[in-house]
């Protein structure tokens, strides 16, 4: 009796070691952050959107060509510039088997419009949803928004029977540490539900049986997702076989992981140019040593300018994988030309003239911060400038934290000389130009200021002739341009490793979408 | 004045010390490595043709370049360049001294600290010796790393941001050093307690000799020597614990490296081919710290026979 | 334990303004007066004092500032990793210390006893974090043989979460737990012959010899009874001392333990985990203490005679 226990439970385990061993097709995936909340109102950041799109949905979602799709709502319409209708998929339910209506996209919406959720700002426009019936929603806004598909694609949709049972029905408060029950669990609509949760640390997703969608390949039934802080550990991690994919792998790896026959790299440019700002409002400068503001003059930042070796940076730091930027945006958005890309000539002597001529023969001191987890290789990017502007004389003394910090205190104003990198999710110039150039926008930490590019902005949000938006658009950027208002530096590459059998979809905006990964 | 060096170095020649130097291959070498490795540390300036950090003088150009000897290897750059296309053999140079001073530094606080306590509780006994020596052995308990650690974390919480940088290498020092102490206390307690019931103490006490010249004049000397041994070691521990400290990010700030600060910097490097950039300083730091530890192990069994950790 | 207590107190409370530390600028005055009530910060020095002490008695220490959750959810989540990884490590560091010390004492001349003493040697000189990366390179990278990060499957057992349950789980353990161990081990090693020489050379052990008892019993039964007893205080000593070195090992194998936490916390001033952390070190030490002066009496037949305490 005893002994047939015991060869029942080693057979128990021989079953369940095989089993895995040969059926079990998981795909691990690893990068250096975590989500910070399951709530997907409660953040709006990178991987933990990344974590929240494999298990909830929208209304509507971008496909793996960036393009805005169906997902939630199979089609909409406008009754009038304010007005959208929105009709729902029939046949959705939630991972608990419930049905999804129109009261759970209400629901949702609103719930992203609390004091508590970090979506508020996002969709502020929107200034009332209705359910007109089970499958139809009204959503209207407080101004004609051409960007709305954009904004509500990352407003997910929740159970709203689910949040009122867990007690989740504002979001959480992320600012104030507040525990919900929905910061731990999820329960979406997407085709993975999350099984285990473990911050930092390990993150189990599998299949939703209720999911209304098709896999790509069915054999992927499980993501783990294994946060590695350390760069050269999830290298290591990779080449020995511990994860299978990972979607922020250093570049000085590439050559390596794509030597090696079971691993292969992938890489795409990037919807994000990296830059350096200096603020020209400050009559004096925070960290400098000449009692002025050498930013005001044009003369010094096109010396900084001239002075940066952008190809010794691509070369040498981004070991080819970047893109030299003159603009800070990128081909395929509107407003972006080939001529406007084209950088100043590196000219160390010109430079030095450029800077005597200014009255720092020379140079000056100051403070160049920089986030060092943020962008590819951002701390080596600034150091390496540090040293190029040494030999013009400009002593630059490199301050880098982490990414949480340095855009708190950038948004502070506590910076003179910073990196910054910026991302077009719409896809069209106005955005760069509302975020980093309008007089007083939320990131034009340079301070300029220019009537002309503010009434070209006015244009570009009001203009309906399509050829006159155009052109307001290429009047600003030349007016930007020529102002060396911010020292572009480069569009950023970024590069997914997997291994060789292992293929999931490399996306521009970096966020893998496991519904169309495959093994082979 | 001639005649007395002359005197003092018949002294040293005829020590057994001197004795079982010259018969410990062990000590010979591990101490002419360490001469090297001082005098190159400290006159790196004089020696090398690079300032690693003279961010203007490098060329990124020049970045990654392998050791001389591999097949892109640049004569000039005898052990590569790194990241920044800083020449290996300076910074690391220039990383061991700083790691050196802050070894020393740290020594010499706690060496200073543990000895006067141990020295006074010995002599004077009573309440103020139960009060160190219970304070020593909490110290004892506590282990280095995270005392460093603690300490660190406080400063930078105190300590304005600016002033941090700064401030690092002393809080380092301080961190270090306050975690070594209580062993030198142990020792010098112990021995001043010998000491100090032999006759020329009561001799001196009995002509009225002042507590202070009592002990610091007649029996610090003699209670050097297990001092020095410990001392020795603990330079090993110091140095090993900066540059753990340094590679945890705690450490000295990167514009500044120490040997701990380059392998950390020299980690993102291990798997993408430029084994060299971690591996010098690291091989550098071990070669450091054993012929340290070399140096004590061969002091302890030859000054102080009976002392054992 | 009260004296910790206090010094983390006073971390909390004159380390920057924690409001500033965990909302954003956008925060409106009220949104922080509020947020200043509900974390009782504007009561008087010592009512927060006194509910430091009672809400760290019952194990609670706020809200990490970094990841914005309670710090003793956090530590409790992490606790186990700790654990096991330190257990091991004292587990290898005894047994194979003791072992070799015993061998180097016995065989003071032989070829292995210096080769065995100069590996030591080296160990201590060493540095912890860089054995790690040594091994994650060889071990994980070249040879491909074991895990280079993590704790690999964990089993949940509903107060605590268990890595020896699965092969995974068991192979993830090895490189981080030897590492952490070699430190320890020379320590152990020198020690344990130091004793043993000492103990042959002693009257009792050459009176048992004349006796006619045999070598081995000789060994193992009378001189390595006795050469264990400081083993004993330096073991008590070396669990402090692992669970402050497996910051390290935890940070380069990124096993998800405390340490780990407690690095993260400091880089980025996050004082609750980090008052926390030391609160915990503090009861461990005091505990260690206390366990090491019970074993002291078991062993030690001559403080039992006695009846004095002799450990520190």
């Amino acid at each position: 009796m005893k002994t047939f226990k015991f060869f029942k439970i080693l057979l128990t385990f021989l079953f369940v070691f095989v089993s895995t061993q040969s059926f079990a097709k998981t795909i691990k995936w690893s990068m250096q952050g975590d989500s910070l909340t399951l709530d997907p109102h409660a953040q709006n950041e990178g991987p933990t959107t990344q974590v929240s799109r494999q298990v909830y949905e929208a209304l509507v979602t971008r496909g793996l060509d960036m393009t805005i799709e169906p997902q939630l709502a199979t089609k909409w319409s406008t009754t009038d510039p304010n007005t959208w209708i929105f009709k729902l998929r029939e046949d959705v339910k939630f991972s608990d088997g419930s049905k999804m209506t129109s009261r759970d996209v209400v629901f949702s919406i609103l719930r992203a419009k609390q004091r508590t959720s970090d979506f508020k700002e996002y969709i502020s426009t929107v200034s009332g949803v209705e359910a007109i019936d089970e499958y139809t929603v009204k959503v209207t806004t407080s101004k004609p928004n051409p960007i709305l598909l954009n904004q509500l694609s990352n407003i997910f949709v929740m159970s709203r029977d689910w949040s009122e049972k867990n007690f989740a029905v504002t979001a959480q408060n992320w600012d104030a540490g507040q525990e919900t029950f929905s910061a731990t669990n999820a329960m979406g609509t997407g085709p993975f539900k999350i099984t285990l949760r473990e911050p930092n640390t390990k993150t189990v997703f599998k299949r939703n049986k209720h999911w209304w969608g098709d896999m790509k390949d069915n054999k992927v039934t499980e993501i783990h997702l294994l946060p590695i802080k350390n760069a050269a550990t999830r290298v290591a991690a990779l080449l020995s076989g511990e994860v299978d994919l990972v979607t922020d792998a250093p570049v000085q790896d590439l050559a390596r992981i794509g030597s090696s026959s079971a691993h292969k790299v992938n890489s795409t440019a990037q919807m994000r140019t990296i830059f350096l700002g200096m603020d020209q409002a400050a009559d004096k400068l925070r960290t400098g040593n000449t009692g002025d503001n050498p930013f005001k003059k044009k003369e010094v930042r096109q010396a900084l300018y001239q002075a940066i070796d952008i190809e010794a940076i691509k070369k040498k730091v981004m070991r080819g994988l970047s893109e030299p930027a003159g603009i800070i945006t990128f081909p395929g958005v509107n407003g972006y030309t080939k001529e406007l890309d084209a950088r100043l000539p590196y000219d160390v002597d010109a430079a030095k003239k450029l800077l005597a001529d200014a009255g720092y023969p020379n140079g000056f001191d100051v403070e160049l911060r920089c986030p060092n987890d943020r962008y590819v290789n951002d701390e080596a990017i600034c150091t390496a400038v540090v040293g190029m502007l040494g030999k013009i004389g400009v002593n630059v003394s490199l301050f880098a934290q982490t990414k949480s910090k340095h855009f708190k205190e950038l948004k502070d104003n506590q910076g003179d000389f910073y990196m910054l990198g910026w991302g077009v999710p719409t896809l069209d110039s106005h955005y760069v130009f509302h975020y980093l150039y309008e007089s007083g926008a939320s990131w034009n930490k340079v301070n300029f200021s220019n009537s002309e590019v503010d009434a070209a902005i006015r244009v570009m949000e009001g203009e309906v002739d399509l050829d006159k938006r155009n052109e307001a658009i290429a009047k600003a950027w030349k007016i930007v341009k020529d102002d060396i208002s911010y020292l572009p530096l480069h569009h950023q590459v970024i590069s997914w490793a997997s291994k060789s059998n292992v293929d999931v979809p490399i996306r521009p905006n970096n966020e893998p979408l496991f519904r169309f990964a495959s093994f082979n | 004045m001639d005649n007395k060096i002359q005197t003092t170095w018949e002294r040293i020649k005829d020590s057994d010390i001197y004795f079982s130097f010259i018969k410990s291959p062990t000590a010979i070498i591990s101490s002419i490595i360490l001469f090297i490795i001082f005098f190159c540390s400290f006159f790196v300036e004089f020696l090398s043709p690079y300032d690693p950090f003279d961010p203007s003088s490098l060329s990124l150009m020049e970045a990654f370049t392998p050791p001389s000897w591999t097949e892109e290897g640049v004569a000039k750059f005898i052990l590569g360049t790194d990241g920044q296309g800083r020449d290996m053999l300076s910074t690391i140079l220039y990383g061991s001294r700083i790691s050196l001073i802050v070894g020393f530094s740290a020594i010499i606080f706690s060496l200073v600290l543990g000895v006067f306590l141990g020295l006074t509780a010995g002599y004077f006994g009573g309440k103020y010796e139960m009060i160190v020596m219970r304070l020593t052995d909490v110290q004892l308990t506590v282990p280095s790393i995270l005392m460093a650690l603690l300490v660190d974390g406080i400063a930078r919480g105190i300590i304005s941001r600016e002033l941090h940088d700064e401030m690092a290498i002393y809080v380092l020092i301080f961190a270090i050093g306050i975690s070594e102490w209580p062993q030198f206390a142990r020792v010098s307690r112990a021995a001043t307690l010998v000491e100090k019931n032999k006759d020329y103490v009561s001799a001196s006490t009995i002509i009225g000799v002042s507590n202070i010249i009592i002990m610091f004049k007649h029996i610090l000397p003699n209670i050097m020597r297990p001092v020095l041994v410990i001392g020795t070691i603990g330079l090993a521990l110091a140095i090993i614990a900066e540059s753990t400290l340094s590679f945890l990010g705690v450490g000295v700030p990167p514009t500044t490296p120490s040997l701990g600060t380059l392998i950390r910097l020299g980690n993102d490097f291990l798997f993408s081919g430029e084994w060299w950039i971690t591996f010098f300083p690291a091989i550098f730091l071990v070669i450091l710290a054993f012929s340290i530890n070399l140096l004590g192990d061969w002091m302890r069994d030859t000054l102080n026979p009976r002392l054992k950790k | 334990m009260l004296v910790v207590a206090l010094v983390s107190f006073s971390l909390f409370n004159f380390v920057g303004d924690p409001i500033n530390n965990m909302v954003g600028e956008e925060t409106s005055d009220e949104e922080r007066e509020e947020l200043r009530e509900s974390l009782g910060l504007n009561d008087g020095i010592y009512v927060q004092f006194s509910r430091f002490i009672i809400n760290a008695s019952k194990g609670e220490f706020g809200i990490s500032y970094q990841l914005r959750r309670p710090v003793s959810d956090l530590i409790i989540e992490r606790l186990p990793a700790t654990i096991e990884l330190v257990v091991v490590s004292a587990l290898i560091a005894l047994i194979s210390g003791t072992l070799l010390g015993v061998y180097t004492g016995i065989n003071r001349k032989g070829f292995f006893s210096d080769i065995i003493l100069a590996i030591s040697l080296l160990g201590v000189s060493l540095p912890t974090f860089v054995i790690g990366i040594l091994f994650i390179y060889l071990f994980a990278v070249i040879l491909g043989i074991l895990p280079s990060f993590g704790r690999g499957e964990v089993v949940d057992l509903g107060f605590w979460s268990t890595g020896f349950l699965t092969v995974s789980g068991l192979k993830a353990i090895i490189l981080p737990s030897v590492t952490l161990s070699l430190f320890q081990m020379t320590y152990i090693i020198r020690l344990v012959r130091a004793e043993m020489m000492e103990i042959l050379q002693t009257d009792y052990i050459k009176f048992a010899r004349a006796r006619g008892i045999n070598e081995k019993s000789i060994y193992y039964k009378h001189a390595l009874k006795n050469g264990l007893i400081p083993v004993i205080t330096i073991a008590g000593i070396n669990i402090g001392t692992l669970i402050a070195f497996s910051i390290i090992t935890e940070t380069v194998f990124q096993w998800p333990g405390m340490g780990f936490l407690f690095i993260q916390a400091v880089q980025f001033v996050d004082i609750p985990i980090m008052s926390a952390y030391l609160v915990f070190i503090a009861f461990v030490f005091v505990m260690i203490n206390f366990i090491v002066d019970i074993l002291y009496y078991f062993i030690d037949p001559r403080i039992r005679v006695k009846g004095d305490n002799v450990s520190g």
